[in-house]
């Protein structure tokens, strides 16, 4: 399919009663090109936060959120083609130059990376990292900086903060490197907070710690938090709202609370049914979704799902459900969602 | 090649000690960082031991020292009969052929200059496995195992693909020359549920067939019951307690163990918060000054005198069950 097939998806933006959403992303798209390689990476993706709001962004591993989400701050490969728009704050944050850019990012509108070995500098100590982030955008001299470092230090709960601000990178648990990525992150007291598997290396504890403080800042300064995350636990627990996506579209949208308790797309109740259990048995083979995840260089015609969906039917292989608002406040993009209250595991085949 | 008795354990730590030491600056206290002090445990032929603990309790130090990356500073690692921490560095090579690690960190461990299909072949090519066309199909086939198809994601480099992808990528790696023991580092944390399960019946598959052994790293209790026949939770750089999945979650007698488990989450929203919030208070302490005794007695509900002065060893309270504690929980 080619990318203009592909923008006949377009899905309508979400429209929510209240206040200006903080950041209203409309149909988003990114496609690289590379050697004659086409990966249609984002294709039609629309949703907006609010300040104060959390949105959690889950979904199969490839589908999209890290580059939607770097589409956003700036922060793609010269192969990247984007086109659409991301209202922040008055401004299209897709039409700025890298040097109004920079002005926003790490201020106002901040992320946590995936990849920790990518984005903390090997070579620096973690405290004279944090203390660049706060004087970039402030103007503190050198001990005023050194304190707000600690202080963010001990935010994110980093035990014996004096000592680890000394420490390189590589000294650090893989749990502790995400805590000094978050720390970072909230040096300008963003208004937008992007984290992407930013608990991910965290034990339970640590991340009910650090979701705690997210929502206290939350609270605190009206910030808006966008989590990407494969822990549907985590989302249903702490987001507000929830997009899930598939093949670079969202495919159901709607307050955690009803997302969760009211489940219409297949795809997402595949996988809720994936999720471990401690029910489970030692060695228990778990339900599985048969097929591979939709190849973003030839997406088929119709449901992107279609090919792995104990629902499909012909009319899913010819044409592609649009995403709508089907009940108040509930979107999802499906011919034949699922019944409310159906069996878990009904999803996938 | 070396003769396995079936009796023995396929690996065998024993006392493994590892420290960093840290320079003072600023003020700061240098000192001796205990991250791993005096764990043994074993692992037998076709079985998986999963490891849980909070961050920094040094499960990662635990996982290198097994594989000698780097050798820990003191202990036995036996591993198909041979003492990895003393044996020459020619048998070391040898054995790691047979001992896999996929780390926590996807794309730190991927070259970023080779193309995908190129760093699923280099253990092949390595250790001198198949002629140059049955090794493009076994990459291919390798691709296709764990979900990538490879005429889309073979020619690409590591920076053109997802967290996910590039886990997967180090799987694929892992499992190419059909190793006796994969150690797992959060190996499955960055995959969505559906890979993930894919991935899991894959290790589950290859366990079964070839008797593979697994170390299992996660911080998901509920994935770690699931997958392991045996669970080791581990604090500060101790094991605390061991034994069958199984009963360790039924009855954990450790009160680290019962506050780890008291902390899993769910997705009933309210519960799930409540939850968190009932488990560990406090912070962990200084692995650079251990508590003397017990090194969880500071955050124990049940901590008394004897906990201060003397440090709990592991006892079996029943048969494969043991806990470090002198006063273990009983229901
Ligand atoms: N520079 C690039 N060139 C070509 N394709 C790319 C590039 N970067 C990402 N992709 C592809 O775009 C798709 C979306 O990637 P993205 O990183 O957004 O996934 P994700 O949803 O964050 O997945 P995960 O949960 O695994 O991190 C993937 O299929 C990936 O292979
Ligand atoms: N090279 C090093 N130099 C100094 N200290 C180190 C080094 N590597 C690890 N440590 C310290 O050892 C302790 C254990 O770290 P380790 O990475 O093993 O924890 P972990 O249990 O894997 O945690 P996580 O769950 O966060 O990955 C931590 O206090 C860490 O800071
Ligand atoms: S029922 Fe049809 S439209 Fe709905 S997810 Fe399945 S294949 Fe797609
Ligand atoms: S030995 Fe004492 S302090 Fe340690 S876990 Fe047992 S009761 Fe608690
Ligand atoms: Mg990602
Ligand atoms: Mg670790």
């Amino acid at each position: 399919m080619s990318i203009e097939e592909v923008s006949e998806l377009a899905s309508p933006a979400p429209v929510y009663g209240g206040a200006e959403p903080l950041l209203e992303v409309s149909d988003l798209r990114v496609r690289f090109d590379a050697k004659g390689r086409r990966v249609n990476a984002v294709n039609g993706l629309s949703y907006h936060v609010h300040a104060g709001r959390m949105l959690a962004i889950i979904g199969e591993s490839g589908s999209g959120k890290s580059v939607s989400s770097r589409a956003l701050m700036g922060l793609l490969p010269p192969t990247a083609r984007i086109s659409g728009s991301a209202r922040f704050l008055g401004t299209d944050l897709l039409s700025l130059s890298e040097r109004e850019m920079r002005r926003h990012r790490g201020a106002d509108l901040a992320m946590v990376f995936q990849d920790p070995t990518r984005s903390l500098n090997p070579t620096m100590r973690i405290g004279t990292q944090i203390t660049e982030a706060v004087r970039a955008h402030g103007d503190v001299d050198k001990r005023a900086a050194f304190d707000r470092a600690m202080e963010l230090l001990q935010l994110v709960r980093l035990p014996a903060p004096e000592r680890r601000f000394y420490e390189y990178p590589h000294q650090l648990s893989g749990g502790m490197r995400q805590r000094v990525m978050i720390a970072i992150a909230l040096a300008a007291d963003p208004k937008l907070l992007i984290a992407d598997e930013a608990t991910t290396a965290l034990d339970v504890t640590t991340q009910a710690q650090v979701m705690e403080l997210l929502l206290e800042l939350q609270e605190r300064l009206g910030t808006a938090i966008i989590m990407i995350s494969h822990d549907l636990g985590l989302a249903a627990s702490y987001a507000h709202d929830v997009i899930v996506m598939y093949a670079g579209r969202a495919v159901e949208y709607a307050p955690a609370s009803t997302l969760f308790s009211h489940v219409r797309m297949p795809y997402t109740r595949a996988l809720l049914g994936a999720i471990p259990r401690l029910e489970r048995t030692p060695h228990s083979l778990l339900p599985v979704t048969p097929g591979q995840p939709p190849d973003l260089t030839a997406l088929p015609p119709g449901c992107p799902f279609a090919p792995r969906c104990s629902r499909a039917q012909d009319d899913c292989h010819a044409e592609p459900p649009p995403f709508a608002e089907h009940e108040p406040g509930h979107w999802w993009a499906c011919w034949h969602p699922c019944e409310v209250g159906g069996p878990a595991e009904e999803g996938g085949r | 090649m070396t003769i396995v008795d079936e009796r023995e354990p396929l690996l065998r730590a024993r006392e493994l000690v590892q420290e960093f030491t840290v320079r003072g600056r600023g003020g700061v206290k240098g000192g001796v960082v205990h991250a791993v002090s005096g764990v043994s445990f074993d692992i037998n032929v076709g079985e998986t031991l999963g490891v849980v603990g909070e961050t920094g309790s040094g499960k990662s130090t635990l996982a290198r020292s097994i594989i000698q990356a780097p050798r820990p500073k003191s202990g036995e690692v036996h591993f198909k009969g041979t003492d990895l921490v003393r044996c020459k560095r020619g048998r070391l090579a040898e054995a790691r052929r047979h001992m896999q690690m996929v780390f926590q960190d996807p794309f730190g461990s991927l070259n970023p200059r080779w193309r995908i299909s190129d760093i699923v072949a280099e253990p092949l090519i390595g250790y001198g496995a198949g002629s140059g066309g049955a090794r493009a199909r076994r990459v291919r086939e390798l691709l296709d195992l764990v979900g990538l198809n490879p005429d889309s994601y073979g020619r690409r480099r590591p920076h053109e693909l997802s967290g996910g992808q590039c886990q997967r990528v180090a799987i694929a790696r892992a499992i190419a020359l059909d190793p006796a023991l994969i150690v797992c580092d959060e190996a499955v944390s960055s995959l969505d549920v559906l890979i993930q399960a894919q991935v899991l019946n894959l290790f589950e598959q290859l366990r079964s067939e070839l008797g593979l052994s697994y170390l299992f790293i996660s911080h998901d209790l509920a994935l770690v019951k699931q997958v392991s026949d045996r669970v080791a939770v581990m604090h500060l750089g101790q094991l605390c307690e061991i034994g069958p999945a199984e009963t360790l979650y039924r009855t954990p007698l450790h009160p680290y163990t019962v506050a780890l488990l008291a902390s899993i989450p769910d997705l009933d929203p309210s519960a799930a918060r409540h939850r968190a919030r009932l488990s560990i208070h406090g912070e962990p302490p200084s692995p650079i000054s251990p508590p003397s005794g017990c090194r969880f007695r500071t955050r124990c509900p049940r901590a008394a005198a004897r906990c201060a002065d003397e440090a709990p060893v592991l006892r079996e309270i029943t048969p494969g069950h043991s806990v470090a504690c002198h006063f273990p929980v009983t229901s």
